[in-house]
């Protein structure tokens, strides 16, 4: 399968090489990197899950967000996804503000739901439950958002979405119920759903946490070949540091809701600068 | 009046309360209909964002639920007096009822996990789809047996109907008992008739709350 161009459209986009992080107006500028938090803050009552936190993805970098459990990784995705909303500061995709809109005085306010469903069409997500829908099928899993949102006509979605099963081993699984298949086999519809609506961005939320031991292996060398042969961006948070070494070219070390450290897989494992990496890694590894 | 029981009495009405029976089983089907109709339009606008909505919803639905069917039916009899009395029976029975299947339709709802939701956003599909074709056919299914359960209690709800003279069942059965002074044998025959025709109904509930795994 590894050896197959995947059935994924390459888009043309200035590659990763682009301007340094720190030039202030590139999350505008093409070639500037996809990704930017700026100065977010995300407050649960009084609890403070990120503080003013400042990083950039550039496109079609995958990154790896590593750290331990409650320090704002997952809320990290489920901000970029939109299904939570930051409290304070603002999220640039591709130069654009994801949660706002400009007003004509050039400030900022928070958009609406149907601005939200716009950012939300160059982002998918991979949840750690799966979250198929258990009432269809495996191929209309796959097919109603493109059908429903993209206005692609049903044949159209459903060639696509049997190439999609194809890439992820299941062909012969298109009319079963998602309660018919195993978890691996889910999380494999799953990623194929969110392919099917070819992402810019691909968010994978702890995907094989629920797994059992044995089907996390097909679902991460199935997310290995994805991000070989596509140039979708992906941000990840797991716990499979293998994944983080051989997939990512950047990871990034949380505490406490900021980026402790970050750098090159290489680098975090090998030679990681920070004490809370140190602990972090001696705990996991 | 006689003072065994009269068998003859029973083989004269049955005719008759089997053609009030037709209309027992008339007002219980489309008030039925209105009240898994209503009810579930009264459910997802009992979220809708504004308060404009869900207000007056709670409203309407604290005010039928507080107040017993005898006296809706009455007064909305007397309210639209110009109106065929079953028309305003069904539509009673389907309003009253709505608002305790609403209830239902709402537990159906929160009873969809969250993380469906949560995918019907990561994949941008509209509010419309996310109701149409994610969250209703998993709540509706989860609710069925307890709709049901509704239709059935409706069922035995039906003879309130013959206070503004809708000649259902009971209806026939008053009028006959009056006429031939055999209330126990008529009336006998129409508690037979709810029984023969509630229980099977009942049964075949439970068989579906078990295939659908409640």
């Amino acid at each position: 399968m590894a050896t197959e161009p995947l059935p994924l459209k390459k888009t043309e986009s200035p590659g990763p090489a682009g301007a340094p992080e720190d030039a202030v107006p590139a999350a505008g500028s093409p070639g500037g990197p996809l990704v930017r938090f700026d100065k977010v803050v995300k407050r649960y009552g009084d609890h403070v899950v990120l503080d003013e936190l400042d990083f950039t993805v550039d496109r079609g970098e995958h990154v790896t967000l590593i750290g331990p459990s409650g320090s704002g990784k997952t809320t990290i995705l489920r901000l970029l996804m939109t299904l939570e909303k930051v409290t304070d500061g603002v999220i640039w995709v591709d130069g654009a503000p994801l949660t706002h809109v400009r007003t004509p005085d050039g400030s900022l306010k928070p958009a609406g739901e149907k601005q939200l469903r716009e950012s939300r069409k160059k982002i998918g997500m991979v949840f750690q439950q799966f979250n198929l829908f258990p009432n269809m099928k495996v191929i209309e899993n796959i097919t109603e958002a493109p059908v429903s949102v993209l206005g692609q006509s049903r044949e159209e979605a459903e060639t696509r979405a049997r190439e999609l099963l194809d890439l992820v081993g299941l062909s012969a699984k298109v009319d079963a119920h998602p309660s018919q298949l195993s978890g691996g086999q889910q999380q494999r519809v799953a990623i194929a759903r969110a392919l099917a609506m070819e992402p810019e961005i691909l968010l994978l939320d702890e995907v094989t946490s629920a797994l059992d031991p044995e089907l996390v292996a097909g679902v991460l060398e199935l997310l290995e070949d994805i991000a070989r042969n596509t140039d979708i961006t992906m941000l990840c948070v797991t716990h499979e540091m293998n994944f983080a070494r051989d997939v990512s070219e950047k990871v990034l070390m949380f505490d406490a809701g900021r980026v402790v450290e970050s750098g090159s897989p290489e680098k975090i494992f090998s030679n990681p600068s920070h004490e809370r990496t140190r602990e972090f890694l001696n705990a996991v590894l | 009046m006689n003072d065994g029981f009269d068998w003859d009495a029973v083989g004269e009405s049955l005719p008759l309360l089997l053609e009030g029976f037709k209309v027992t089983l008339l007002a219980t089907v489309l008030g039925t209909v209105v009240a898994a109709v209503l009810g579930l339009v009264v459910a997802v606008a009992g979220r809708a964002p504004s308060r404009f909505v869900t207000a007056p919803v709670r409203l309407v639905t604290e005010f039928v639920r507080s107040t017993p069917l005898l006296v809706q039916l009455v007064g909305a009899a007397a309210l639209f007096n110009t109106v065929e009395p079953l028309y305003i029976g069904i539509t009673v029975l389907g309003v009253h009822y709505a608002a305790y299947t609403s209830e239902v339709y709402r537990a159906g709802i929160d009873g969809v996990p969250k993380g469906q939701w949560e995918a019907c956003r990561a994949l941008s599909l509209s509010p419309r789809r996310t109701w149409q074709a994610v969250i209703l056919p998993q709540a509706v299914r989860n609710v069925l047996p307890a709709l049901g359960n509704y239709a059935i209690s409706m069922f035995k709800e039906t003879p309130f109907l013959a206070v503004i003279t809708v000649q259902e069942m009971v209806f026939e059965a008053r009028k006959y008992g009056a006429e031939q002074f055999a209330y126990t044998e008529v009336f006998t025959l129409a508690g037979l008739i709810f029984l023969v025709a509630s229980y099977p109904t009942s049964l075949l509930m439970r068989k579906l709350e078990k295939r659908l795994g409640h």
